[in-house]
């Protein structure tokens, strides 16, 4: 009988503990995958987040290491200039990367840290109970703006892809999102390009997944990944931000 | 059992701290204790700078020198400052060049040496601190008066080789000024 | 013999811990600590190691934790400020057992403070620091010999007990130049079951973690990591004794201070005062029982400081309060003259007459 669906080599067998119609189940599978297709498990070393991502560390089947919050890029960068050889990558959300942790973000790609970024976006806190993010959109309603995100007094969202690729140093940014087949499907394309890249020593690659909250969005899932769509990507484009190789090859 | 404690004082990019080095060097190769302590602050150039170095034939306690029985000055606002904190009998060089007034104590024996207006005449305008040096191991007897060479390779960068020679005609030179 | 070199105390620590098998440095910019980031930035390139110049004290101690975790000798540098700022990346460190050594060239606080040398910091390196129930070792050099030997000495420590250590020097320290031997360059050899370097797929997966949500596993984390502390206090106390045998007054000085307490004996001594010295070289493990035995022969303790008085407090706990302490201090970037301490002596003396 043919084989249609297998368990990835990349994930252990810990039952993940996201809520209900959470979107980080995907991403995990889809960073698994490229790691089982490439071939780099037992050379992979995963820095976990803190955030709803935070034990990670139970699911990825690759050496972990779990970071103070915000700073999993200087500890990826600890790692890659440790272990060269070895495949590093993080797994963040947005509070991790474009609040507390902005500055090691810019700072490892500017130095084109040559690691792999994945970076997960639903616009919200997750594990504190859903206050506002850097990336909450404007008058979205939160634990922490619950008139709405005012961007008088509290600032704009964060685009960190678009930010990111004003830079010289980075080598890869594009922005993905998991709300229907096709862009799964996309974004898995993108995730495993992100990993090659570090394979062959190209650089700092950073994935931006678009992704849903249903519990703090206070929707059903079905309803949080229709509002990806009418809502996250209209303010989050997707698409390629950076690809310094490509820019080359067209040169 | 002698202990030398010297502390020499200046502007910033008087070459101050390097005057200290050498001697501090001198005093390891001819196998005495030694320490050698900089001021350090946002001042790199035109600041006031100093450096405590201590040569003894015991183990060093403090590195700080407060009580400096040689003083040597290249400044007029280090000789103020200073100039009560040298000990009883203390060896004091003024540049004098640089300084025009003389010590007010009368229990310390002063030496006042042109050493820039030297060093210009010698067209090593740089190097007043060396001819300062001389003076002290002539006067002080801090270290003795030979094998130069070895304790300035220590301090000056092997990239500037012509440097020694330029040092060792400073030092002799204010060795051998007599006022 | 090993020849003499005239040394920086900054520059001691970097080239003792290069010798150490030290590869890896990360820091950021600040007095009085900068020469020992130069020299890495100077050597490490040639010697295939690696010195990164972080974007922030933050994000240097977490490179810190990464190296940490795969198991080779790293460490960092910088002093008070941006120790402080440090202190997050040192408690991940110290709770996820890693072996790492910072150094803290101490300078004036609170604040933003002065760059002047200061000890203010004793409190935060020996009680802890971050968050959390945890030690580091902590080492204090008082000679730019002791800045080379103690590095080894502490990245040794770091491996064989899987935690965090500590130089912590001060401005003097790190500023002054004296001969020092270097250490001969090793190769540290430790068995590291639980780095993280991949699991080559013939290993179940390394986590290098902190977190422990469970408070029954938790505690049970707490309990056997302070076992361990009870071996270090038992096994790695280190201390200098000078002129106790007969002294009726005892000094307790680390570091500058306690360079500065000699001169203050030798010339106490002369003028016919019994004082003597003990140096704690290890701040922690503190060597809480030569102080105690000091306290049944001396009169009292004088604890000799340059902050507001930290230590004393130790010197009080290690001797139980059976003798008086009394505090000789400076702050604020200044040291205490010898003249301080011998007048501190006498009025003793006199009390005591």
């Amino acid at each position: 009988m043919a084989v249609v669906f297998e368990k990835t080599k990349a994930l252990t067998d810990a039952p993940l503990h996201y809520c209900p119609g959470c979107t980080h189940g995907i991403i995990h599978r889809l960073v698994a995958e490229a790691i089982d297709e490439l071939g780099v498990l037992g050379k992979t070393i995963g820095v976990a987040p803190v955030g709803c991502s935070v034990m990670a560390y139970n699911y990825f089947a690759c050496d972990m290491v779990e970071a103070a919050h915000g700073r999993a890029p200087a500890v990826a960068t600890g790692l890659k200039r440790a272990l060269p050889e070895n495949v590093i990558f993080t797994y963040q959300g947005d509070g991790d990367l474009a609040s507390i942790g902005m500055a090691e973000t810019v700072h490892a790609a500017t130095r084109n840290e040559n690691i792999t970024v994945i970076f997960v976006n639903n616009a919200i806190y997750g594990m504190t109970g859903g206050q506002m993010a850097p990336t909450s959109l404007p008058g979205q309603v939160t634990q922490t703006s619950p008139y709405g995100r005012d961007v008088k007094t509290v600032g704009f969202p964060i685009r960190v892809s678009e930010m990111l690729s004003a830079l010289d140093g980075p080598e890869y940014i594009e922005r993905v999102a998991v709300n229907n087949v096709k862009n799964v499907k996309a974004a898995k394309k993108a995730i495993k390009k992100a990993f090659e890249n570090q394979i062959n020593g190209k650089g700092f690659s950073l994935i931006e997944v678009v992704s849903s909250c249903p519990t703090n969005w206070g929707m059903t899932p079905k309803k949080a990944l229709e509002w990806i769509d009418t809502n996250m990507i209209p303010y989050y484009p997707l698409g390629v931000y950076k690809d310094r190789s490509a820019v080359k090859e067209e040169k | 059992m002698a202990t030398n404690n010297i502390l020499i004082a200046g502007f910033g990019g008087q070459g101050v701290l390097f005057a200290g080095k050498f001697l501090a060097y001198k005093g390891l190769l001819e196998e005495k204790e030694i320490s050698w302590l900089p001021s350090y602050g946002p001042e790199m150039r035109g600041g006031t700078a100093n450096c405590s170095v201590i040569i003894s034939d015991t183990p060093v306690g403090s590195p700080i020198v407060s009580t400096p029985d040689v003083l040597m000055v290249m400044n007029l606002p280090s000789l103020d400052k200073y100039e009560a904190a040298a000990a009883k009998g203390a060896k004091v060089f003024v540049d004098s060049t640089l300084i025009t007034r003389k010590l007010v104590r009368d229990d310390v024996d002063a030496y006042y040496i042109p050493a820039t207006q030297m060093a210009k005449d010698l067209g090593i305008p740089t190097l007043a601190n060396m001819i300062m040096v001389g003076k002290v191991i002539k006067e002080a007897g801090v270290v003795s008066f030979d094998n130069m060479v070895d304790s300035l390779k220590k301090v000056v960068s092997a990239k500037r080789a012509e440097l020694l020679e330029l040092n060792l005609k400073a030092i002799e030179a204010g060795y051998n000024y007599i006022g | 013999m090993a020849e003499k070199v005239l040394m920086k105390g900054n520059e001691a620590i970097a080239e003792a811990a290069i010798r150490a098998g030290c590869r890896h440095y990360f820091g950021y910019p600040i007095t009085p600590q900068t020469e020992l980031a130069a020299y890495m930035a100077k050597r490490m390139p040639k010697i295939g190691g690696v010195f990164l110049q972080a974007e922030s004290e933050v994000s240097a101690i977490n490179m810190v934790y990464g190296v940490a975790g795969t198991g080779l000798r790293v460490m960092t540098s910088s002093s008070s400020p941006g120790v402080s700022l440090k202190q997050e990346g040192i408690s991940y460190i110290a709770g996820a057992d890693l072996p790492a050594l910072i150094v803290n060239v101490q300078r004036g606080g609170p604040g933003l403070g002065g760059i002047q040398p200061s000890q203010s910091d004793y409190f935060q390196a020996t009680k802890g620091g971050g968050h959390g129930d945890y030690h580091l070792i902590v080492l204090a050099p008082a000679s730019v010999q002791e800045m080379a030997d103690l590095t080894a000495t502490a990245f040794d420590l770091a491996d064989k007990y899987r935690m965090p250590t500590m130089i912590l020097a001060d401005g003097t320290m790190g500023q002054m130049m004296e001969p020092v031997v270097l250490p001969e360059p090793y190769e540290a050899k430790s068995e590291k079951p639980w780095a993280v370097t991949g699991t080559k797929c013939e290993r179940e997966h390394n986590i290098i973690n902190s977190l422990y949500l469970v408070p029954e596993e938790l505690e049970k984390v707490n309990f056997a990591r302070f076992e361990k502390y009870k071996t270090i206090e038992e096994n790695e106390v280190m201390y200098e004794e000078y002129m106790m045998d007969d002294a009726e007054y005892c000094i307790v000085a680390f570091g500058i201070a306690a360079r500065v307490s000699k001169n203050a004996i030798n010339a106490a001594r002369a003028k016919g005062i019994k004082v003597g010295l003990i140096r704690p070289i290890t701040l922690w493990p503190f060597p809480k029982d030569v102080i105690n035995k000091a306290a049944d022969k001396v009169k009292a303790f004088i604890s000799v400081e340059l902050s507001m008085g930290q230590m004393i407090e130790d010197v009080k706990l290690a001797q139980e309060c059976k003798k008086p302490v009394y505090l000789c201090n400076r702050a604020g970037g200044m040291i205490p003259e010898p003249e301080e301490i011998i007048a501190k002596l006498e009025e003793l003396e006199g009390g005591n007459d």
